[in-house]
């Protein structure tokens, strides 16, 4: 499966290589599985969804606030759509909490029924207007200062690290062949096949789509292109402990600035309250350090919005790039004449929009003139059933069934997030299984939990180490 | 299952509680671990210094532990291993009524155990929280910079040495400077890796001189004080960490492929808070009175739990003392009661301050000034422990924050009357026992008792 061709080597050219195995890359490759081709998922790092997708807010956008007419809001707003179906028969963990948009000033007050009617030019019902009062029925403990706000009921939070890895997984068991560790080195474009030289061996193809995130401007030059540079945007993002998830019921949303969504507060499917993102413009690609200047403006705002939550303990704090551009739109599309698809410019909507672009993709191609011949059965198979890793629903430890019929179930390995040694066992004999900790940790939880491995890191690197 | 008693966690405080509990004749005592072995954090303790307070011999760490668990087992306490309490709240009677009180003691608490044998309820009259304590790691301490492997607490060091056998080589740089970051001296030495120093962000090292010069002269391993960690620095593996000095400013690179966050502990509460106890903003753990009771009716803690850092010897006495008491109020049907100094309920008339009903009367204890915490955090009249009025050991633990003169000058008051004053040594960071003998002169119905040190 994570093998590649020796350069050189003979065999046929795959149909569509697709370099990025993020969540708009897996979902690319997952719609695409359902069709009569040959495929190839290619990724630089040892993981799926091991880069931008990691490292967000997790939100399911209703694109309330989305600019309207612009290929981002259309997507988003379906997308929306299709990822809670898909999300749903998946097993993806999702809760419906709703967000809470909070004007603390006269002049962002003053912006609210700007943001409502745009709302509804995007198509985003039930948002309403909340007065004070109402804001603090709805959240007893949001900080003292609120004017007013909005209340956008569809905004939801979404499980980041199941979502591309269950793309992955339907396109993997539809035939699609995944490829890690392969950075792009060079493209030699070609009349019969494209040859892609990667850090894995040369991958030949006879389309290539472009869903490289960070590096897909890179990626866009070897092929002639330009049209746009990537600026990494580091958004720093503090998780606080499980003890602080009662403090808050709604994603708490602050009036945009023309320069910044801001800094917003929100549950996570794993029962934590995230407090980020800040937003910088960095020029190393993989600078996803969080820095000092960063967490104490983050503590800041989060004691203005929830003063409660500064004094819970700290679980985790890192750093996500987003992968913004010059353009204030996505950056999708397809050149016949070189078979070849850009999906470039996805920024902090690309985990709700993911399916929506992933069928946007798969349209233009099918334009361009690739065949989409669907694969008997393809449509039956449906998504993969993914293990269970939310907080709102049923785990393993909790299902007396599950234990009773493998006793792995009852055994549990990290305390703080109460994962069992079954579950760990199933994650590195899967599909797609782990490269390191941090990929056991986005498919069971362990070790993400407020010891960061005080009490079970040492013997889930034993764990590891035994399978090799 | 029914247990007079369920105690969480098997470490020195639960497993002494359990064997001195079963001493005195409580019939059902189930203790629940949720580790494979029972011992708590001594397990991975390779070196010695364990046993003398409590069992007055000097042993290992691990035979410590084994030894802890054997004298439970033996006694007849049921010590369950791997298995987590999943659920614990009070067996409400009718419409939300309070727990059984003084006239019929019956299961007070529910509690959902999880096991590789399955998911079994358990009631109990009384619950002892013995979950002991950890360290904070690096995100709780908002360490910026990287996230590359290699960054660990001393906990998990331990367990990688001395539970796996894994060597780890290179460079490692040891984050603070109390006892247990001595203990990670020895560890990663004998892991293969050198030590390139200890950094404390403290003006000096909090630990006995001795292991200081031993530090020095053995592992040449310097104490660099005042400097404070402000960047990992690798992608995959840790290359390096940022150090600021704290008097001037300014930040250098170390160089180092290991780091290992010590100390700065802090209880795991869990349970504790989310049973309803009251938590004390200085310890984080949850605030007791002198017979180890909580806010919460029939819900008592010990060890470190209660007094996150000190030692198993500490944790121990406080788990057979708390277990003392325990046994008495068991035996004379007045474990539900309310403990002492425990306002009255919202909603419930009567005075203000008051007990409530079944309660007692009772004064917090509260550190100030220079001190982090103060334990117990409660104290009653001597009948509320019946035979035992002092707290464990007769001492209160008393943890000094940064800021001491190394010999202090402690004040206690109540209400502007001062009941005792006395000289100390209080490294900060560092636990001292007061004397308790004040307590007997507490005016029970009066305002909190203050404890300064300046």
């Amino acid at each position: 499966m994570t093998e590649a061709v020796p350069p050189g080597s003979p065999g046929s050219p795959a149909d569509v290589l697709i370099v990025g195995a993020g969540v708009v890359g897996t979902a690319i490759a997952r719609t695409l599985a359902r069709y009569d081709l040959s495929c190839v998922l290619a990724d630089a790092a040892p993981d799926v969804g091991a880069g931008t997708s990691k490292a967000n807010t997790a939100i399911l956008h209703t694109g309330f606030d989305a600019v309207p007419g612009t290929l981002e809001a259309r997507l988003v707003r379906r997308g929306g759509q299709l990822l809670g179906e898909y999300a749903r028969q998946a097993g993806i963990p999702l809760e419906r909490t709703g967000a809470l948009l909070v004007a603390w000033t006269p002049q962002e007050q003053a912006e609210l029924p700007a943001i409502e009617r745009k709302a509804r030019e995007n198509g985003c019902a039930g948002v309403r207007p909340v007065t004070a009062a109402g804001l603090y029925r709805m959240e007893p403990r949001l900080g003292p200062g609120a004017l007013a706000g909005l209340h956008i009921p569809g905004e939801s939070i979404v499980c980041p690290w199941t979502t591309p890895l269950a793309f992955a997984t339907e396109a993997v068991r539809a035939g699609t062949r995944l490829v890690l560790n392969a950075a792009v080195t060079g493209i030699r474009p070609a009349a019969g096949a494209h040859e892609v030289r990667t850090t894995a061996g040369t991958l030949r193809c006879r389309w290539l789509v472009n869903a490289a995130g960070l590096g897909s401007d890179l990626i866009d030059r070897m092929l002639g292109g330009g049209g746009f540079t990537i600026t990494p945007r580091r958004g720093e993002l503090i998780v606080f402990d499980k003890l602080a998830r009662p403090l808050v019921r709604h994603i708490l949303l602050p009036v945009p600035t023309p320069a910044t969504k801001g800094v917003l507060v929100a549950p996570t499917v794993y029962g934590n309250v995230l407090l980020g993102p800040t937003a910088q413009d960095v020029a190393d690609r993989q600078d996803t350090a969080t820095t000092p200047a960063g967490l104490s403006a983050l503590l800041a705002q989060g004691a203005r919005i929830l003063p409660d939550l500064i004094a819970e303990e700290v679980t985790a704090a890192y750093a996500g790039l987003r992968a913004a551009t010059e353009h204030r739109d996505y950056q999708i599309r397809v050149d016949a004449g070189l078979r070849y698809a850009c999906v470039a410019g996805i920024r902090s909507t690309g985990l709700t929009a993911s399916l929506a672009i992933a069928e946007h993709v798969a349209g233009q191609l099918a334009e361009a003139g690739l065949a989409l011949r669907e694969r008997p059965g393809a449509r039956a198979a449906g998504p993969p059933v993914m293990p269970y890793i939310g907080q709102a629903g049923r785990r393993p430890y909790q299902d007396p069934a599950m234990i009773a019929a493998d006793p792995a179930y009852g055994r549990i390995v990290c305390h703080c997030e109460r994962v069992t040694l079954g579950e760990i066992r199933d994650a590195l004999a899967s599909d797609i299984p782990p490269a390191d900790v941090g990929g056991l940790r986005r498919r069971t939880r362990a070790t993400g939990g407020r010891c960061q491995g005080f009490y079970c890191a040492a013997g889930i690197s034993q764990i590891l180490a035994g399978r090799r | 299952m029914n247990a007079d008693v369920l105690i969480v966690g098997a470490g020195p405080a639960g497993l002494a509680a359990a064997a001195e509990l079963r001493r005195l004749g409580v019939a059902r005592v189930l203790v629940a671990e949720r580790e494979a072995e029972a011992g708590g954090v001594p397990r991975h303790c390779a070196h010695s210094g364990f046993g003398l307070p409590d069992l007055r011999r000097l042993m290992s760490g691990p035979g410590y532990a084994r030894r802890m668990a054997a004298i439970a087992r033996q006694a007849g306490a049921q010590v369950r291993c791997a298995t987590t309490v999943t659920e614990l709240e009070p067996a409400r009677g009718p419409a939300g009524a309070p727990p059984p009180g003084p006239a019929g003691e019956g299961p007070a608490w529910r509690a959902t155990l999880t096991s590789p044998d399955g998911i079994e309820p358990v009631t109990a009259r009384a619950v002892v929280l013995a979950t002991g304590c950890r360290e904070r790691p690096r995100p709780a301490r908002l360490v910026p910079g990287d996230r590359p492997a290699g960054v660990m607490t001393t906990g998990e060091l331990q367990q990688r040495v001395h539970l796996h056998g894994q060597r780890i080589g290179g460079r490692a740089l040891v984050v603070g400077a109390e006892h247990v970051s001595f203990s990670a001296i020895l560890t990663l030495a004998r892991a293969g890796a050198r030590v390139i120093a200890l950094v404390t962000d403290r003006p000096r090292h909090q630990s006995y001189a001795a292991f200081r010069l031993g530090a020095a002269a053995l592992w040449r391993v310097p104490v660099w004080t005042s400097a404070a960690v402000t960047g990992i620095v690798g992608r995959d593996r840790v290359t390096a960490v940022e150090l600021t000095d704290l008097a001037t400013g300014a930040a250098r690179r170390v160089e180092c492929e290991t780091v290992v966050f010590t100390g700065d502990w802090i209880g795991d509460h869990e349970l504790a808070r989310l049973a309803g106890a009251l938590i004390d903003p200085g310890s984080r753990g949850p605030a007791v009175d002198q017979a180890g009771r909580t806010s919460v009716p029939g819900l008592f803690a010990a060890g470190g739990l209660v007094h996150p850092g000190e030692t198993a010897g500490t944790a121990a006495l406080g788990g057979r003392h708390v277990a003392r008491l325990l046994a008495a109020l068991l035996g004379a049907g007045r474990v539900g009661e309310r403990p002492a100094g425990e306002p009255r309920p919202p909603g419930q008339a009567g005075p203000a301050g008051e007990p409530g009903p079944g309660g007692r009367p009772g004064v917090p204890v509260r550190a100030e000034g220079h001190l982090a915490w103060v334990v117990p955090q409660l104290i009653g009249p001597g009948d509320a422990c019946p035979g035992e009025a002092g707290p464990a050991g007769g001492r209160f633990l008393a943890r000094a924050a940064d800021g001491l003169p190394r010999r202090a000058r402690v004040r206690v008051a109540q209400d502007d009357r001062l009941l005792a004053s006395f000289t100390l040594r209080l490294p900060p960071g560092r636990c001292a026992r007061l004397p308790a003998g004040w307590a007997r002169g507490a005016d029970l119905a009066g305002g909190p008792v203050r404890i300064t040190a300046r």
